[in-house]
C-alpha cells in the first residue's frame, strides 16, 4: 500500500475522512445531498464557478483580509513574533461571508428559490441574510431561542436584511436545536430548498465545500507570510466550534512543517462539564448527518454544550478536525470562558481590536503559547470575528451596566 | 419470510386486510406506564409494535415525537431500560412482532454487537434505523444479520427509480414507505400519490409495503389500508399519550386501547367494499 503523502486528499467518496464523516441523514434527504455533491463536483470543474466566487469575495466580501503584525501584543507577551490574520475585517464581520458567497452562488447554480440556514452567535446568520439579500432570495434563519436572547443585535440585523429568524424552543435552545429544526424544514421544502450549512460539519459534501469556500483563509495567510517574511510560520492558531475558520487556516498548512493548533471552549472547565470541548472530551457518534466527536452520556444521548461564546456551543465538531485529532496532525487545546474574556481585554488594549469571543479563546491559547516561544518563531492566529456583537455578553460577564434597558 | 413478521404479514395476506403497525415512543410518559401502554397496543388490535428508542435530538420528527423523547428521557429512559421492556412485551405476547425504530447514536454508544445481541434476546424482530441510510449501514448491517434481526429501510418520496434498488438492497422484513417528505406527524399525502408510490415499490420488491407520515385518523388509515400492507400510526398516538399524561389521566393505557381499536377497526374493514 502506498504511504499516505498528503493529508488534504479527503474526504473519500463516501464522504468519510479515516472513520469519520459520512452521510447519515434520513432517507428523504438522501437524494438532496446526493444532488448537491454532484452540483459541486461540476462547479469545481468549471472556471466560471471559480472566477465568481473569486469576484464576490474581492469585490463584495473585501478580500483578501490584511495579514497583521501584531506589534504591542508581540512585545507585550514576549516570545513569539504573532501575526493575526484579519478576518473580522470581511463583510459582515467575520469569516462566515466566505461560505455563504460560495453556497450561494452553488445554490443558483441548482436551481434553487429558498435558502435556509441555522445560526448560532447569528454571524453565519447574518453573513447567510446577507447574500440572500444580494441575490435576491428568501431566506429563513433557524436560531435557537436562547442564542437569539444573548445575540440580540444579529437578530435585528437578519432581520433589516429581510430575512425570517424563527426561534427554536427544543431542547438547550442553542446552535445543536437550531441544526435539527433547519434538517426538518429541508425534509419538508425538498424541491425549492438549499441549506447552507455554516460550519465544516454535517451531512457529506458540506464539511468538505465548507472547507474548500474558506480554504481562501489559509490560502491568502500562507502567501502573505511568504512574501511578507519569506518563511512559513512556526504555528497556526484558531478557534474550533464546528471548526469552519480552523479548517479554512489550516488547510493549506496540512503538508507544510507547521505546527496547527485548535482551541475548544472548555466554558468553566472542563472539569465542571459544562463546556463545548467535544474534541477534548467527547466520545465519537453520529450526530447531524456526520460521525464525529460528541459531547455524549453514556447511553448516546447528547450533552449541552457550554460556552461563553454563542459561536463555539455546539456538542459536536466537523469530521476533518475528529480525523485530524486521531491521526495527530493537529493538536487541539481548550481555554475557559474566564480566559478568553481576559484575552478578549488584552487584544482590545494592546492593538485596538475587539475580537469575537471565539477568537478570543485561540488569543488566550497564543497569549499562553507565545512567551513559551523563541523570539524568531511566527505564530500565526486566525482573528475570525469582530467583538461588536459581544458586547453585552462581555459587559455582562464583567459586571458591566450598559445603557438604562439592559 | 420467516419469523414473526413474514408470519404476521402471511396471516394478514389471508385474511385479505392491512395490517396496523402503531408507533410509541420507549418509556413514554413513564418507565411505570410503558409497559400497560404497549399492552393497549396489542388489546386494542395492533398488528405489529414499533417502539421509539428515545434520543435527545430527532432530527426528522415532528413536535409530537420530539416531546414524546423528551418526556422518556425526562423519566430516566434509557435503551438499556429499553430492551428490558422489549423482553417482558415478549414474554407477554410471544407472536407480536416488535420493531424498534430510532436513530444511530444510542446504538452506536451500547456498540453495534451488543445492541444486536442483546435486542435479539429480547425478542425484538426488526429495526429501523431514522439516519443510517444503505450508505451508512456497514457497521450495524453485519450485526443485525447475525442476530436475526430485520433491517427495515424507508423508502421516500425522493427515492425515485435510480435510487430504489440501492434502498431495497438489504432490506428485509417490510419496506417502510413515508408518505410524505417532511418530518413524522405533519402533513398528509393525497390518496392518489400513495396508491402509485405503493404500486411503485410493490414493482420493486416482494416484501410487504407498510405507510406510513401523517396518518392520524382511522378514516385516513382505512384509505391507506386500501392500498399498503399495513399503516403506520405515531405521532396521533404519541399526542394523545402526552395529552392524557398532562391531564393526569386515570386510565392512559384504556384510552390508547380505545383510540387504537377505532384505527384498527377502520384497517380490518377498509378493504370490505371492494373485496372480490
Amino acid at each position: 500500500m502506498d504511504k499516505v503523502n498528503t493529508y488534504r486528499g479527503g474526504p473519500d467518496e463516501g464522504g468519510h475522512f479515516g472513520i469519520f464523516g459520512g452521510r447519515f441523514v434520513a432517507e428523504t434527504l438522501m437524494p438532496l445531498i446526493l444532488e448537491v455533491e454532484r452540483a459541486y463536483t461540476e462547479a469545481q470543474s468549471d472556471a466560471r464557478f471559480e472566477a465568481e466566487f473569486a469576484y464576490y469575495l474581492k469585490h463584495y466580501a473585501g478580500r483578501p483580509s490584511p495579514l497583521y503584525f501584531a506589534e504591542r501584543l508581540t512585545a507585550g507577551l514576549g516570545g513569539a513574533r504573532i501575526f493575526l490574520k484579519r478576518d473580522e475585517l470581511n463583510h459582515t464581520g467575520a469569516h462566515k461571508i466566505n461560505n455563504c458567497v460560495g453556497q450561494i452562488l452553488l445554490a443558483r447554480r441548482m436551481g434553487k428559490t429558498r435558502i435556509i440556514a441555522e445560526t448560532g452567535a447569528g454571524q453565519h446568520g447574518v453573513a447567510t441574510a446577507t447574500v440572500a439579500a444580494r441575490f435576491g432570495l428568501p431566506c429563513t434563519i433557524y436560531m435557537g431561542a436562547r442564542d437569539m436572547e444573548r445575540q440580540a443585535p444579529n437578530v435585528f440585523r437578519m432581520k433589516l436584511l429581510g430575512a425570517e429568524v424563527r426561534p427554536v424552543t427544543s431542547g438547550s435552545q442553542t446552535l445543536k436545536d437550531a441544526m435539527n429544526e433547519a434538517l426538518r424544514d429541508w425534509v419538508t421544502n425538498v424541491a425549492d430548498t438549499f441549506y447552507i450549512i455554516g460550519t465544516a460539519a454535517g451531512p457529506h459534501p458540506y464539511p468538505a465545500l465548507v472547507r474548500d469556500f474558506q480554504s481562501v483563509i489559509g490560502e491568502e495567510a500562507r502567501a502573505q507570510l511568504l512574501a511578507r517574511e519569506g518563511r512559513l510560520p512556526d504555528m497556526c492558531v484558531a478557534a474550533v466550534g464546528g471548526g469552519s475558520n480552523a479548517i479554512g487556516l489550516f488547510h493549506p498548512f496540512l503538508d507544510d512543517p507547521v505546527e496547527l493548533v485548535g482551541v475548544e471552549a472548555a466554558g468553566h472547565g472542563i472539569e465542571t462539564g459544562a463546556h463545548a470541548a467535544s474534541l477534548t472530551a467527547g466520545r465519537p457518534g453520529v450526530l447531524h448527518g456526520n460521525k464525529t466527536f460528541l459531547l455524549q452520556d453514556e447511553d448516546g444521548q447528547i450533552r449541552d454544550a457550554h460556552s461563553i461564546s454563542a459561536g463555539l456551543d455546539y456538542p459536536g465538531i466537523g469530521p476533518e478536525h475528529a480525523w485530524l485529532k486521531a491521526i495527530g496532525r493537529v493538536r487541539y487545546e481548550s481555554v475557559t470562558d474566564r480566559e478568553a474574556l481576559d484575552a478578549f481585554r488584552l487584544l482590545a488594549t494592546t492593538e485596538g481590536i475587539l475580537p469575537a469571543l471565539e477568537p478570543a479563546h485561540a488569543l488566550a491559547f497564543v497569549a499562553r503559547a507565545a512567551p513559551a516561544m523563541g523570539r524568531d518563531h511566527i505564530l500565526l492566529m486566525n482573528l475570525c470575528g469582530r467583538g461588536d456583537k459581544d458586547i453585552f455578553t462581555v459587559a455582562e460577564a464583567l459586571g458591566e451596566q450598559l445603557g438604562a434597558g439592559r | 419470510m420467516t419469523g414473526r413478521l413474514g408470519a404476521t404479514f402471511q396471516r394478514l395476506r389471508q385474511e385479505g386486510r392491512a395490517g396496523l403497525v402503531t408507533f410509541v415512543c420507549g418509556g413514554d410518559p413513564s418507565p411505570d406506564l410503558a409497559p400497560a401502554i404497549l399492552d393497549a397496543l396489542v388489546e386494542g388490535g395492533a398488528d405489529i409494535v414499533e417502539l421509539g428508542i428515545p434520543f435527545t435530538d430527532p432530527m426528522a420528527d415532528g413536535p409530537a415525537i420530539q416531546a414524546g423523547n423528551l418526556r422518556a428521557l425526562g423519566a430516566g429512559v434509557s435503551l438499556a431500560r429499553l430492551l428490558e421492556d422489549a423482553a417482558a412485551f415478549r414474554a407477554r405476547h410471544p407472536d407480536v412482532p416488535l420493531v424498534l425504530m430510532g436513530y444511530l447514536n444510542p446504538l452506536l454508544a451500547m456498540g453495534a454487537g451488543a445492541f444486536a445481541a442483546r435486542a435479539a434476546a429480547a425478542g425484538v424482530d426488526g429495526a429501523i434505523l431514522v439516519d443510517m441510510p444503505p450508505e451508512e449501514s456497514a457497521e450495524l448491517l453485519p450485526h443485525l444479520r447475525a442476530a436475526g434481526i430485520h433491517l427495515i429501510r424507508l423508502a421516500t418520496p425522493t427515492t425515485d427509480a435510480a435510487r430504489l434498488p440501492r434502498v431495497l438492497e438489504g432490506a428485509s422484513g417490510f419496506l417502510y414507505h413515508v408518505a410524505v417528505a417532511g418530518v413524522t406527524g405533519a402533513n398528509s399525502a393525497a390518496d392518489a400519490e400513495i396508491a402509485a408510490a405503493v404500486q411503485r415499490l410493490r414493482a420493486a420488491t416482494d416484501l410487504p409495503v407498510a405507510v406510513g407520515f401523517g396518518v392520524r385518523t382511522p378514516e385516513q388509515a382505512a384509505a391507506v389500508a386500501r392500498h399498503a400492507d399495513a399503516v403506520v400510526v405515531g405521532s396521533a398516538i404519541v399526542d394523545l399519550v402526552g395529552a392524557a399524561h398532562a391531564r393526569q389521566a386515570n386510565d392512559l393505557p384504556g384510552e390508547v386501547a380505545q383510540f387504537v381499536a377505532g384505527l384498527a377497526g377502520a384497517v380490518r374493514h377498509a378493504r370490505v367494499p371492494v373485496a372480490a
